[in-house]
């Protein structure tokens, strides 16, 4: 409680500096978001949610935080040339958690209608947009990290795709973390898809420099009736950054949501999704990878709403620990009174690599309709001896073997990225990251 | 008469008549005031002409009581418990010293027991060999077979008695499980525990028969909180079986057991509880509030403990039987049927604590629900870094009969072992129609088909259960069922 308490009078003292850095939509939530502070604090191991990640530590160092929107320039052309084989995107970029700039080229091509950008500037320029949407899923109503977020959130990316519009290529949103001091980021990010629109969105987390970093993230999803959206969440940060981050999904009739967290360098990280079914006939996928090692902490907590019949979740989440890291994962599927022929599906595997390495999973369901089916499983073992002896007994070395099985391991959940070049690509860093080799692709000098 | 129509028949009978152990029986009964206080743990102490140790141990219970505060983890709605409001000692023995023989024991306690159907009278040891401990309310009212059982060096008779004449046992293994700081119930049992069973099984002794306590709660205003300890020495063997019933009454009862299971070296204990507490009526009005711990601390290499519980009656369960798989080798099992009807709620599953190396643990739970219950599955696998080859596999399963019940599962794993290898599977879902289809198809009507397919889905732990129980369990899901159709 003592560093929430820090935090709300950071935030009395620095009001005005925040808001003049912000947009008014933006501000607008700020005393709603003190109020819910107040009440909650931050989130601690004491609670059930919070139990292996007590997040609210993270939040005792004396951070940086750049609330007077000092320009902290990052040489993107530098720092980022990375260039996905055959994955043709448009790039965004947000430095620590100010939109930096997008290339014009991409700008320019996107169909009439759309907006990807500046959150700051659209709450600007177009505010009864980002009113209705900004906020709205967000839960300031229980602890968590969406109400320290939308007290000192300033800016943020929007993408707005309006009905019936498809965006072809995938978006990019590239984020640095770069500080001279060591920093915390409030980014927030919001998706808003129209009747029947599609859209990809690619998130990519670097950290330029050995300083430290904290980041809170909240995303909203609004995704339209019939609409389509595929976000892939990919970190790959250091050892001395802490990440924690909440998704709100709300799925209108018809809509496809997929979902990929991939987790192949952190430090600290907690991630949080909550998706709601608004509409009938929807479906959710929902997967995560988790590759850590050393003292690496990866927690993803999962809560799917079954609201209204007729929809299908399916959901994959596996962890390969090795030496100290430790995992932990809590999901929920909630099937409400009248939902249903819901199908829901959850499964976390897990394989500890080491005797210090830690696993903790707790797959939840709670059912109130009984025309349902859904099931989940959970194991944590590790590689299948069997299946070891029969690549050694064909002349296999057994580090690569070893390998080998891991690769088909997590080989499953890259398998259900809809995104060809990207599954390609993640394949190739998953192997890089178990042969043992930094995760950086060739000519990046992120992460290192 | 062919078995079918035999079978047909029961589940007909059983259907009239709902309850059948809601009876009272008039039997004069000494209760002691309601409310609980330091005084109140002294009166019960005194009332049972305890020794000044087992007082210290209820008080040092009594105070840190005091301390904790109601855990509302549960998926459960407790009504709030005015634990003043009850009274912690009833007594229908009345006379100043235990029963010697049948003849002694009030004829109406008698009448009790037989319409349970209950063997107490020894010469149904020929039809059924088991041994019984029967305990009315908070006190044991009569032990059978003691003589067989010690010839072969078995204790089993009630915790009054075993305090008095084993005390060495008692002081040593009392709360060696379940110490009295593990949780509120706990605490709560520890201080005014009343009466219960207690067993020794020797080294090396298989125990000829199975031994059973029945549990009844019998008088108004009063809470049961009995006690179990059961300690198998090296080598030995027994199966011990648990039931109770208690009458209908508008008013909640509190029933806050402890169970302590202590098993040594390759020693293997069988514990089957078969669990019909008063329910609550339809409307979910009265019933008994069911809130135990039981554990059993595997302490032996090699050492073996199964328990299997069938739960279909009390208006609320809360209660995990746990294994902690202390011993190299060791083996702990659950097998559950819990079955929740009207405005039942359960919270039930197990916890499998690993230790010790090449520990395995198993668990299969059945979850039904109909009405407008809500049944939970709660359990916890947990592996220490010791416990190299540990070895987890648990399955739970839902049933929905109805639109208006829940069924959740809560199962939670923390492993701190790579060697370890544990699995959870759960499904939940609704009667097949197909089966159902089935069934209607062959002239077999709707309510007896579901009752056919519960008892065919609950299979897997009913096979558990020793042969008299499973049975008595069968019988029981099918009244419990009743009326789920429409």
């Amino acid at each position: 409680m003592k560093s929430a308490q820090n935090y709300i009078d950071l935030f009395k003292e620095n009001r005005a500096l925040l808001n003049h850095g912000s947009a008014g939509v933006m501000n607008s939530l700020r005393d709603a978001a003190l109020k819910s502070l107040e009440q909650y604090g931050l989130p601690h191991s004491g609670l059930e949610e919070y139990l292996h990640t007590d997040v609210s530590k993270w939040f005792e160092p004396d951070w940086g935080m750049n609330l007077a929107r000092l320009d902290m320039p990052v040489d993107f052309a530098q720092a980022f040339k990375c260039s996905v084989p055959n994955l043709s995107t448009q790039l965004y970029f947000l430095a620590n958690d100010t939109f930096a700039s997008s290339d014009t080229a991409a700008k320019n091509s996107l169909p009439e209608g759309v907006f990807a950008g500046s959150l700051k500037e659209a709450a600007a320029q177009h505010s009864e947009l980002v009113e209705k949407f900004y906020g709205r899923l967000a839960d300031m109503d229980r602890p968590g990290i969406a109400a320290i977020n939308t007290l000192f959130a300033q800016d943020g990316f929007l993408l707005y795709v309006p009905d019936e519009v498809v965006l072809e290529k995938p978006l990019q949103l590239i984020t640095l973390l770069s500080s001279k001091v060591d920093l915390m980021v409030n980014r927030r990010i919001l998706v808003v898809l129209g009747r029947s629109a599609q859209a990809k969105l690619l998130l990519c987390d670097h950290a330029l420099a050995a300083n430290q970093y904290l980041t809170t993230q909240v995303t909203e999803v609004f995704a339209g009736e019939n609409s389509s959206f595929e976000l892939y969440d990919l970190e790959e940060t250091h050892y001395a950054n802490r990440r924690t981050s909440e998704l709100y999904v709300s799925q209108e009739a018809d809509s496809n949501v997929e979902i990929d967290y991939v987790t192949l360098h952190n430090g600290q990280t907690r991630n949080t999704v909550f998706s709601t079914f608004a509409g009938r006939g929807s479906n959710l996928s929902l997967n995560g990878i988790a590759t850590i090692d050393k003292e690496q902490h990866v927690d993803n907590m999962t809560f799917v709403d079954h609201r209204v019949s007729d929809c299908t979740s399916n959901e994959l989440f596996k962890y390969v620990l090795d030496d100290s890291a430790s995992g932990a994962f809590a999901g929920k599927v909630l099937v409400r009174h009248g939902a249903q022929h819901t199908e829901s599906q959850q499964t976390n595997r897990n394989i500890c690599l080491t005797r210090q390495a830690r696993m903790f999973t707790q797959p939840q369901l709670e059912i109130y309709a009984d025309d349902v089916k859904c099931s989940h499983g959970a194991t944590v073992g590790q590689l299948d001896d069997k299946a070891m002896f029969y690549m050694r007994q064909r002349g296999i070395p057994e580090a690569e073997a070893r390998m080998m099985l891991m690769q088909a391991f997590v080989g499953e959940v890259i398998g259900r990225v809809s995104l060809e070049p990207l599954r390609d690509r993640l394949n190739r860093l998953v192997e890089k990251r178990f042969r043992g080799e930094l995760t950086q692709c060739e000519g990046c000098r992120a992460c290192r | 008469m062919n078995t079918e129509t035999q079978d047909n028949s029961l589940i007909r009978e059983i259907s009239a008549e709902k309850y059948r152990y809601g009876f009272t029986t008039d039997v004069h009964t000494d209760i002691i005031d309601r409310g609980l206080t330091e005084d109140t743990v002294r009166l019960i102490s005194e009332r049972k002409g305890e020794p000044e140790w087992m007082l210290e141990f209820r008080l040092k219970a009594y105070r840190h009581w005091l301390t904790m505060e109601m855990p509302h983890w549960a998926h459960l709605d407790i009504p709030e418990i005015d634990y003043q409001n009850i009274s912690y000692y009833a007594d229908p023995t009345v006379k100043k010293e235990g029963p010697k023989s049948l003849e002694e024991i009030d004829p109406q306690v008698m009448k009790t027991f037989d319409k349970l159907g209950i063997p107490l009278e020894e010469r149904l040891a020929l039809s059924g060999g088991v041994a019984v401990d029967a305990v009315m309310d908070s006190v044991s009212v009569k032990t059978t077979f003691k003589q067989t059982l010690a010839e072969k060096g078995i204790i089993f008779c009630s915790m009054g008695e075993a305090v008095k004449n084993h005390p060495d046992l008692i002081k040593q293994y009392l709360g060696s499980v379940v110490n009295y700081r593990d949780n509120f119930f706990a605490a709560l049992n520890s201080a005014v525990f009343s009466d219960g069973s207690f067993v020794y099984i020797p080294k090396g002794v298989r125990c000829p028969m199975e031994l059973s306590t029945y549990f009844r709660i019998n008088a108004a205003g009063t809470g049961q909180f009995e006690r179990t300890l059961i300690v198998a020495d090296d080598d030995s063997y027994v199966s011990y079986l648990e039931g109770c019933t208690a009458p209908m009454r508008d008013e909640n009862q509190l029933h806050a057991a402890i169970v302590e299971i202590v098993v040594l070296d390759r020693a293997e204990v069988k514990y089957s509880t078969v669990q019909n507490w008063y329910p609550g009526d339809e409307n979910g009005k009265g019933g008994v509030y069911n809130f135990v711990t039981k554990r059993g601390l595997l302490k032996g290499v090699d050492s073996k403990l199964s328990w299997t519980q069938v739960e279909t009656g009390s208006a609320i369960t809360w209660k995990y039987p746990s294994c902690v798989l202390q011993g190299d080798g060791s083996q702990g099992e659950f097998y559950s049927v819990a079955l929740t009807n009207n405005w039942q709620q359960a919270d039930t599953g197990t916890k499998m604590i690993h230790i010790g190396r090449n520990t395995k643990s198993t668990v299969i739970s059945k979850g039904i629900s109909a009405g407008h219950s809500q049944n939970s599955y709660r359990g916890l696998i947990k592996v220490g870094e010791h416990a190299d080859g540990a070895r987890n596999y648990s399955q739970c399963d839902s049933l929905l009969l109805g639109s208006d019940c829940g069924a959740h599962t809560f199962p939670y794993m923390d492993v701190k072992n790579e060697t370890a290898i544990v699995e959870h599977e759960a499904t939940t879902s609704k009667i097949s129609e197909d089966q159902l289809f089935y069934c209607n198809q062959r002239g077999i009507p709707m309510e007896q088909a579901i009752g056919l397919i519960v008892n065919g889905y609950a299979k897997e732990v009913l096979n558990k259960l020793p042969m008299e129980f499973a049975v008595e369990a069968q019988r029981l899901l099918s009244v419990s069922l009743e009326n789920t159709v429409g």
